[in-house]
Parts: C-alpha cells; structure tokens; sequence
C-alpha cells in the first residue's frame, strides 16, 4: 500500500498500541533548553526516575541568555537561576549540555540541525512549538509541553494519536529575490493560522526541492505558524550532504548505511494525503504580516485592509482590533510604514544563508538615523562563519548591532524588548501582542527585506532594488 | 465526591472570552516564565488584558467583572492557544481556577497539555459555541454543569453533546499517571531498541 512519508517514520517508530488510539511512540532525539525543562527534572527526582537516553538527549540555553555578553553575570538574576537550573539538572542526570562557555551553543532548532543531532527518519522533539524546524531533513519534529518533556526524559517515548496527512505542494520558479520565509508567509496567508490543526504537513514540489537545506529550516520552522503538529520535507541529495562531516553525524562506513536507510523516507507517488493545497511559486510576492496574527500577511504592494470588506464579523472585529494595536490606517500602504526596530535572529532566520542575504542588501550603506537594528546569530557557530566572511564588519559598519547568539527579541525574555508601541520589522515567526514586549508592534519579514526597512526606515520592496 | 467522580461531573460558573486566536503569550507571558517551579502562575494569566500599567485591574477585562468573580469554565472560540508550546498557559488557567475549556478548536500542543494537567477542552461546532456565548453573555453570570461521562454539558437553556476521543476520556477520568502507564511497556521500548538497533549513535 502507498505510504506517506509521515506514515513511514510513525511506522518506523511504532513500539506498540497503548488503546485503539494511541501509540507508543520511540523518540530518536531528545532537545532541552532552560525555560521548558526545569520542572521536568524537578518530576523525575520526585518520582526518583532518571533520564532513560541521556546519549539522545541535549541541552542548550538560548532563550534566557544575555545577547550582549557571554558572562552568566549579563543575564538577570531569575535568569541565571533558571540557566543554573538547567547546569545542575544535566550535570546530575548526565546530559550533555551546551553552556554559555561551549562552542556547540546556540538556539537550540540552529544548533541541532548544525551539529549533525538532526537526521533524516528521526522524530525529535523539544518543549519549544518551533521545533518543527528539523522537519527539513525529512524527520518527524514536533514541539511538546513541559509533561511530555518529563516523559520523554524518562522513557524516551510518547503517547501519540496518528494525524491527519496535509500536502502542501509549490511549483514553478520563485522570483529571485523571493525567499522561504515569504513562502512560508504567502501560506499562512493561505492556510490561515489554524488550517494545519490536526494535521502533519508535506512540503512538496518543484520550488520546495530548489530550496537550500537552510531555506527549508525556515518553512518548516513556519510550519507550527500555520497550525500543524509538524512540517516535514522529504530527504534528498542536499539534505545528505548537508549532514555529511558535521560533529554528531554518522561518519564513514556509518554515513553509507545510514544514507541508505534515510533515503527509504518519502511519500510513495499514490500516497493519500487528507487535504493538498497548491501554490504557484511565481506568484509569491515579498511578505509582510501587517497585524497581530501570522495569517494577517500581505505582500509588500498591498495596503492595510478594511474591516468594513470583511464578510466574516469575528475576522472583521479581529482586523479592526489589529489596525488598533498596530497603530495603522485602513488603506495605507505597506510601503509607507515607518519602523523604529529592527530585529535580524531567531530560529527562523538566524542562519548564516540569513546573515548574508540580510548583508547584500547593505551595499556600503548605512541605516535609517535613530533607528535601532540587531543582528543576533543562531548560535556561536554562525557568528563565528559569519565573522571569517566579514558579515560583522558589513552590519557594523552600516550601523547595526552585532550581538552574542540567543532567542532574544523573538521572545523578549531577555533584555532584548521593544518600548510600547515601538514598531519592528523582525524576521522571528511571532507578530502576536506583546510578543517583543508590552503594546509592542511586530511585522513579519525576510532577513533581506528587514534588512532593506533599516535602510529606507520604512518597508521597500526588494524587488525595485535590483 | 472521589475524585474520579468530581471529573466525571463540574459544575461551575462560566466566564466568556470572546476573543478568536488567544495564543499563548497572551495567556501567560514570557516574563513568568522564568520560574522554576509549576506554581504561581495564576495571578499572572492574561497579564497584558488583565491590568493597567500601575498593575491595578484593567476594569475592561472581562475576567475582571463582578459577576464573572469564581468562574470555573472558560467559554472561547477559535484556535485557543495557539503558539508557544509553554504548560505554563494551563498551569496559569488552572491554577486560576478554569477546569473546564470550551471553544470551538483548539491548538494541538496547548490542548495535550491540558489532558495531561487533567483539565478538560471541550471541542464544540462554531453554531454550539455562539448559542452557549448568548445564554454566557446576559446580566447574570450562568453554571454550566459538564458531565464526561455521559458527554454532555447543559448551560441555562442549552444542552449539548459533545465528541472526545475515548482514549482521552480514559485518561482523565482514571487520573492516571501516564510516565507510570508507559513505563510498563519497558520490556517493549527495550526490544524495540534492540531490535531497531537504537544502540547504534546515528540511530
Ligand atoms: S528563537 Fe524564538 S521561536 Fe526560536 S526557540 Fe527561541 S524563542 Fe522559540
């Protein structure tokens, strides 16, 4: 019988049936970080468990952590404690973990991918939603709460109900300047936040295969925006030699066995998806979210919608509330927004392909006086890489902060925040209120289109700038 | 009442949200996070909504009303918890007093983690969910009484039926421990681990 990809990796790590609807799942990675895990770990020595897979498990601290130092000193006092939590948790029950000293440090969905934690036909998980990211290497990774972390800690499975399977298939060519983060956009535009509940979602087709392994990190990364348990692209030749040589990955004889087995994980020709969506890639436009919800997205030509249009009077009362919050008027263009703010990091874009595509917009030109722009790498590998291509030196140069690795403004739980009602043009995954601080005021975009509003101060559409 | 009967049936005053989307971060903010503990976060739910600037409470929230003072049973719409994976939401609701949540969806994470802190998500149709909002919305606070067992909630003049999987259902009217149901299958995990070569590093 046909088989979705999905349906494989399930099968491949189906240990038994608890009750007609649920499985025992095997977990194949384990990834923890300071601010999901601390209770956990508080419920093993209660219960005097212990963690059953430390070898599968590992540990980093990126969301707490101070993006203007390395010292633990840099980060707030309830901070360190919660980062000491995670230093005396994986210290007592032998989890390897990447400190604020260690080079291996990063946010944890840039760090697992790079170091080879993440494999094809894996299921991952990580008491963090965007842990959908590693799905671009055609495993099954999905984001899980702080029970199901202790779970996991504990027995190295879960309790899982089967999804139901979505296609999501782009064909054709995107126009050159036309990144994955405006893909993953021009779907939740689509889609809408909630159209992927209940379902583990395929990217597929002509303009998916095209996409970098770092380009697809970032749709995939997205997939959580849409409402989906996981977004999942099955492996090919870039995917493996992505893999190949990196710290944790199988090497030599290991890598040809292993490259033999992740090559069985894609969607049979005849595979059965419960719903597919299309999209033509030549369609998509640059993306820019407008209001307070992923799926309040228009491309950069649009102007501000009016309520009054809407046929739909809860969704009406939502755009009338998010013109509102945002400061915006009916009917003005995206152009025409002026930023204070802007934020170049996050899982979603703080790779190096983001760094440098975030760097060629610059051209030897400085931003926008008075306005604030962060570049916070992914991890210390990334900004390493990026600072041996002289990446560092472009933003310096230009004006822009160039920042230690952290989930920083994505969240906001450092000191990395927006003012009330300070506009930013920010390439995380989140534009919901209050996400980069009280009454803040957040649009979704690519690092090259962030990078271009520092410039002009106000949203400019890439593709006049070529 | 034992404690598996008490699940079976709640009875409580509702409190109406009528906000689509409600994610996460709205529910609990990042700033309490940093706890390391699971308790606390009932004074901090819908911080943002909840209070003013001067941290008195914002009299334009409807959690902050007179009559929807106790309310047990939060009644909301659409895609409710959405976003960030953090239990702290439930913890917040919970320990704030909610039991019960009934919307019309719910996002995926959010509604796992409410099972496993035995708290109850009651899917409805959109139709169901706008007939409950009318009976939740007069001058007086209403009850609702919920009966999982049976599968019904009645609220003033309206009953509905409800759909749950009955796996779930099991697992909260049993409040079983679930590391403890999954740890039985230990022969299982070991077998498969073997037989799968889990011991191999790239496996
Ligand atoms: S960068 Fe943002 S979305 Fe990613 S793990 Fe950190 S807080 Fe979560």
């Amino acid at each position: 019988m046909a088989k979705t990809l999905y349906q494989k990796i399930w099968e491949a790590h189906h240990i038994t049936q608890i009750n007609e609807q649920t499985a025992l799942l095997y977990i194949d990675r384990h990834l923890v970080h300071e601010v999901t895990s601390p209770q956990a770990f508080a419920g093993l020595r209660d219960k005097n468990r212990i963690v059953r897979r430390a070898d599968k498990t590992f540990a980093t601290m990126d969301h707490n952590v101070s993006t203007k130092s390395r010292t633990m000193a840099a980060a707030s006092p309830v901070a360190q404690k919660q980062l000491n939590a995670l230093s005396t948790n994986c210290e007592e029950f032998g989890v390897t973990l990447f400190d604020l000293n260690h080079p291996n440090q990063g946010v944890v969905h840039v760090m697992g991918p790079e170091l080879g934690i993440t494999l094809p036909g894996h299921t991952i998980v990580c008491g963090d939603s965007h842990t959908s990211t590693h799905g671009a290497f055609g495993a099954l990774a999905f984001g899980i709460g702080t029970s199901e972390v202790e779970h996991v800690l504990a027995t190295q499975t879960l309790q899982q109900k089967m999804s139901k399977t979505l296609r999501i298939e782009i064909n054709g060519e995107v126009h050159s300047q036309i990144t994955s983060k405006d893909i993953a956009l021009a779907i939740i535009g689509v889609t809408g936040t909630a159209g992927g509940t209940g379902y583990v979602a395929e990217f597929c087709g002509t303009a998916i295969r095209a996409l970098s392994m770092e380009a697809r990190m970032t749709l995939c990364n997205m997939s959580i925006e849409l409402g989906a348990k996981a977004g999942i692209i099955a492996p090919d030749e870039k995917t493996f030699e992505y893999i190949k040589g990196r710290e944790f990955a199988p090497k030599g004889d290991d890598f040809a066995a292993a490259k033999q087995h992740w090559q069985t994980f894609f969607s049979d020709d005849d595979a059965e998806f419960d719903l597919t969506v299309k999209l033509d890639a030549a369609d998509i436009k640059p993306q820019v979210t407008w209001g307070t919800s992923p799926e309040q997205v228009l491309s950069i030509d649009d102007a501000v919608p009016d309520p009054e249009q809407e046929p739909n009077l809860i969704k009406a009362d939502a755009i009338r509330k998010a013109i509102a919050y945002m400061g915006l008027s009916v009917g003005q263009k995206i152009t025409d927004i002026k930023v204070d703010t802007v934020f170049i990091g996050s899982c979603t874009n703080s790779r190096i392909e983001d760094l440098r595509s975030a760097a060629a917009q610059i051209g030897g030109r400085k931003i926008t006086e008075g306005m604030r722009a962060l570049v916070v790498p992914g991890s210390v590998r990334v900004r390493e890489q990026a600072i041996e291509e002289g990446l560092d030196i472009i933003f310096k140069d230009a004006g822009f902060e160039w920042r230690e690795p952290g989930c920083s403004m994505c969240l906001a739980m450092n000191d990395d925040r927006l003012a009330p009602k300070e506009r930013c043009a920010s390439t995380s995954n989140r534009n919901f209120e209050g996400r980069q601080g009280k009454e803040s005021r957040t649009h979704l975009v690519s690092p090259a289109m962030a990078a271009l509003a520092a410039i002009h101060g106000h949203f400019f559409d890439i593709r006049k700038e070529h | 009442m034992s404690s598996a009967q008490q699940k079976m049936f709640h009875e409580g005053k509702v409190a109406p949200l009528d906000i689509n989307n409600v994610d996460t971060d709205q529910i609990i903010p990042k700033q309490f996070l940093t706890s390391v503990s699971r308790e606390g976060f009932g004074e901090a739910l819908f911080f943002d909504w909840r209070y003013l600037d001067d941290e008195k409470p914002n009299p334009d929230f409807v959690l902050n009303e007179d009559r929807y003072q106790g309310a047990t049973v939060l009644l909301t719409r659409e895609n409710f918890g959405c976003g960030s994976s953090r239990e702290h939401a439930p913890w917040a609701l919970q320990q704030y007093g909610f039991n019960v949540i009934i919307a019309s969806s719910f996002a995926d994470i959010f509604f796992n983690n409410c099972i496993n802190n035995q708290m109850l998500p009651i899917r409805l149709t959109e139709a169901q969910i706008e007939s409950l909002f009318q009976q939740a919305t007069g001058s007086d606070p209403v009850d609702v009484t919920v009966d999982l067992q049976g599968q019904k909630l009645t609220m003033a003049d309206v009953t509905v039926e409800f759909d749950i999987d009955s796996s779930i259902k099991q697992r909260l009217l049993s409040g079983q421990d679930f590391i403890g149901v999954s740890e039985a299958y230990i022969e299982q995990i070991v077998a498969f681990e073997q037989s799968e070569g889990r011991d191999k590093a790239w496996r």
